[in-house]
């Protein structure tokens, strides 16, 4: 949306720059006196603060500035994270003061997110502190490396370069295993307005520039137009003739007329138009960062979470991955408890299956033997999804590479996504169905009109359970009772699949991992795309074949039909062995379910 | 993309996830500027319609040109408008006679208490700005308050990669502030580019009085201006950036904490 080709560009844009470092080491003094220096601040508010500071029988505080909560003043510290606008002759800012104390990491992660540039305060007369390492590991994490470091206080040390060197070489080394090179070192005074706005005599062993000048040379990112186009589904709206699928453009670009596919689904369809509302020209193209609805030549069901994508550019799409995750919630960060994944639009439940290593973001040690994080510490970790997620390595597409992690109602861990192995089963045989899915020649007849004709949906009605539950005889006659209300069905018994299409298997049901239920997949495939209720039963049929069945029939309904209490895992119908029993009232059962699910129609309903 | 379609995208990504994830949202609508956009903003992110209803507080202290101009817009735009008053408070003879931040409490932020009670709402979404004043400076895009609807500024969520606290307790409702990230200038200069009709009371009288933010008559002061429309607004401002916006508004003024003591308990 917005005004395409604007000529205004970078320069007009904010550059939004983050004050991070240990408690008290002068950052929210540093922004104030930065406003005050460059005349930003509102008339009287100098003199509001001085009368604050007085009440409370306190010196001149700049910090007061920004810290605007009483709890901040009286204390002395910044509690949350606030963000100001501030200008030099050059551009624009949002200056983003995160605090330091350890227990509000939080609010420091709040302000660091979004920012492209990060000043590092340490106090010259405390030097490196632990949240000065701590800050530093976040912000690597984060992906922001542009940063420069402050110190700080040089007048408590008599302006003394030795101080300085030190501290430099120490935090240099610092930075260095973590991969991050810092700009400059800039020694201040920002109490007492030292290399702030502009350099004064105290200190002339240094030569660099000051504050002001380091800030203006920050770099702003360029959007990410020239990687692949990525653009998580956030909503669908009807709210007139148009069905507009609505979210933004992570990165690359978008045309009208462009192929798109839906990740994990695979379906695929043509841009028709980019819809937007009060804009001088309709656009016809979209490009990174823009909030945008398209509609599609084909109404294909497309819900929030998916990702859409050009056909030769796709995302990753998996249920296991590693990340680095750091942790800012009560309670820990530990194998096998359930947290939900957060990761654009895209919402699952998920759990961590490995810590591959616990560290103390604090000093950068390893802690041993530790299947858990505690608050304020970070980790390299396996994540697994109960469902399959699509997305991108950190390194490659940051925006797509991201996520958070919620406990209950809170948003408790953040992570990048470093590797990915596809490493399982269902990560080959979702590879192979993408690469099927693309290459399937469609029928001229439309999955549509051949349900009109039939009066129903394809769709695979999967019947689970133990052994002698019944199972077999009830699929019998719930194929005969569909045939005879004139529904296409067919009974796809796996023992027919194994003795021919499987007659190469020495024995079907050890050989191959699986093998013999994903000929039953792609056989059960072929039946659908032609249209018809295809039945299928099975006791032999673990969690695993189950998944890959539904992978194989995507994007066709399947249902499972559980007989028997055992949970399988999460079957869409229940019969008790009793009602299995009575085979005709279980099958009559099940149809009203199908009616229900929209699966059986009857003839001549109007799609 | 200028700086001004990188804040109105921004705004429309929060509103569409504001509605994708809350079953029963509303939009609080002030008639001033701020609120106004949001409106246009909610236009732009929905493709011409404005899915969320509208709520408007009615202190019935409000200047009366901004009664009449909301009736015009609301029909003009259709959009679903519900008016809220604490009526109780009213009756009993509230007024800001009896001090500033009682009457703004029991009025405004009561009014709203009866209001969202009434009909249930756990979104609502407000057009605060972090340049206004040093707690807004703090806010958050999604701002959970209590079953009180209080704001516990001292452990607020995280936020980070637009993601955004969207589930929460019941009893609790959360606060949406899509246009958190503008000034005051940004405002102005995006109804200037898209030519928003914005209420004449911010337009310089022939006395060369306008009002620079909206609210109760009583406290509601004009600053000296000869801007006659919005161009001229914008150029006003681009050249007088060191008095504070809300330096009509009486009850900022009250006490030191003032602000933060309305906002932590309810105060939009």
């Amino acid at each position: 949306m917005g005004n395409n080709g604007s000529t205004s560009e970078l320069s007009s844009r904010l550059l939004r720059l983050v004050i991070v470092g240990h408690v008290d080491h002068g950052k929210s003094t540093l922004v104030g006196r930065l406003l005050s220096d460059t005349g930003s601040l509102p008339e009287g508010k100098l003199e509001f603060i001085h009368d604050i500071c007085k009440q409370q029988g306190k010196e001149f505080e700049f910090a007061f500035l920004l810290d605007a909560l009483e709890e901040e003043q009286e204390q002395g510290i910044t509690i949350d994270t606030s963000q100001i606008f501030f200008s030099t002759a050059q551009r624009k800012y949002v200056i983003i003061d995160a605090p330091g104390h350890k227990e509000f990491l939080k609010n420091m992660v709040t302000g660091a997110a979004d920012a492209e540039a990060a000043l590092l305060m340490i106090d010259a007369k405390e030097g490196v502190q632990e949240q000065s390492r701590r800050h530093g590991y976040i912000l690597k994490l984060l992906g922001l490396t542009q940063v420069a470091v402050v110190i700080n206080k040089m007048d408590l040390v008599g302006y003394d370069e030795k101080v300085y060197n030190n501290i430099k070489s120490e935090y240099t080394a610092f930075l260095d295993s973590l991969g991050i090179e810092a700009r400059e070192f800039i020694p201040v005074s920002a109490k007492l307005g030292v290399n702030i706005a502009s350099l004064k005599d105290e200190m002339p062993w240094y030569k660099g520039p000051t504050v002001l000048n380091m800030v203006d040379q920050f770099e702003k990112k360029p959007p990410p137009d020239h990687l692949p186009f990525r653009f998580p589904v956030q909503d669908v709206y009807k709210f007139d003739e148009r069905r507009i699928i609505a979210g933004r453009v992570e990165s690359g670009k978008l045309k009208t007329g462009d192929r798109v596919i839906f990740s994990p689904s695979n379906k695929q369809a043509v841009v028709k138009s980019i819809e937007a509302w009060s804009v001088p020209e309709k656009p016809d193209i979209a490009t990174s960062s823009e909030s945008i609805g398209f509609t599609l030549d084909e109404q294909i069901f497309v819900e929030r979470g998916d990702v859409c994508t050009l056909m030769d550019q796709l995302p990753i799409v998996s249920t296991t991955f590693d990340a680095n995750v750091f942790w800012m919630g009560q309670r820990n960060l530990e194998k096998g408890r359930k947290f939900t994944i957060k990761l654009n639009t895209q919402e699952v439940e998920c759990e961590v299956v490995e810590f591959k290593k616990a560290i103390d973001a604090s000093t950068l040690e390893t802690l041993t033997n530790q299947d858990y994080i505690a608050k304020n510490d970070v980790a390299e970790l396996t994540l697994k999804t109960r469902t399959p997620v699509a997305f991108d390595l950190f390194g490659s597409i940051a925006t797509t590479g991201r996520f958070v992690l919620v406990d209950e109602y809170d948003v408790c861990g953040g992570g990048i996504i470093t590797t990915y192995t596809p490493a399982t089963k269902s990560d080959k045989l979702r590879d192979e169905v993408r690469t099927r899915d693309f290459n399937w020649i469609k029928s001229d007849i439309t999955p549509d009109e051949r349900a009109y004709r039939n009066g129903h949906r394809a769709a695979l009605i999967l019947i689970t359970g133990d052994p002698g539950t019944g199972k077999g005889p009830l699929a019998r006659i719930l194929e005969h009772s569909l045939f005879q209300n004139n529904f296409q069905s067919y009974l796809l018994d796996r023992r027919n699949v194994n003795l021919g299409v499987g007659a190469d298997l020495d024995d079907p049901k050890s050989s191959g991992e699986g093998e013999s239920a994903r000929r039953l997949g792609e056989v059960a495939k072929l039946f659908l795309d032609a249209g018809h209720v295809v039945i299928s039963t099975s006791n032999a049929f673990h969690q695993e074949d189950q998944a890959d069945l539904r992978l194989l029939a995507n994007p066709y309904q399947v249902v499972e039909i559980q007989v028997g209490s055992q949970s399988s895992g999460e079957p869409d119908l229940v019969l008790s062995l009793d009602e299995a029993q009575n085979a005709k009232e279980a099958s009559l059962k099940i149809q009203n379910f199908l009616k229900e699910k929209k699966i059986l129609m009857g003839h001549n309903y109007s799609i | 993309m200028d700086h001004l379609d990188e804040l109105e995208n921004q705004s429309i990504f929060i509103l569409r996830e504001a509605y994708k994830n809350f079953n029963n949202l509303a939009m609080l609508w002030s008639i001033g500027k701020d609120s106004t956009i949001l409106v246009w903003l909610a236009r732009k992110a929905f493709f011409g319609h404005c899915p969320i209803t509208l709520v408007h507080i009615d202190t019935t202290f409000k200047i009366p040109a901004m009664i009449e101009y909301r009736d015009r817009v609301a029909k003009e735009w259709g959009l679903n408008l519900v008016v809220g008053k604490n009526q109780k408070a009213l009756d009993e003879g509230m007024n800001h006679e009896k001090g500033r931040l009682v009457c703004c409490e029991a009025l405004k932020t009561n009014g709203l208490h009866c209001i969202m009670e009434e009909h249930g709402y756990t979104g609502l979404i407000l057009g605060i700005r972090r340049d206004e004043e040093g707690t807004r400076a703090k806010e958050r895009y999604f701002s959970p308050r209590d079953k009180n609807f209080e704001w516990n500024f001292k452990d607020q969520p995280p936020e980070l990669w637009d993601q955004y606290k969207t589930s929460f307790a019941d009893d609790t409702h959360i606060r949406i502030h899509p246009i958190l990230h503008w000034t005051e200038l940004n405002v102005w200069e995006y109804i200037q580019r898209e030519k928003i009709p914005i209420i004449d009371l911010y337009f310089a009288t022939p006395e060369g009085k306008r009002y620079r933010s909206l609210g109760c008559a009583p406290c509601t002061g004009t600053i000296e201006s000869t801007a006659k429309n919005v161009d001229e607004i914008v150029e006003e401002l681009k050249n007088n950036t060191t008095t504070s916006e809300r330096s009509g508004r009486a009850q900022d003024q009250e006490n030191t904490y003032a602000m933060q003591k309305l906002r932590a308990r309810g105060y939009m």
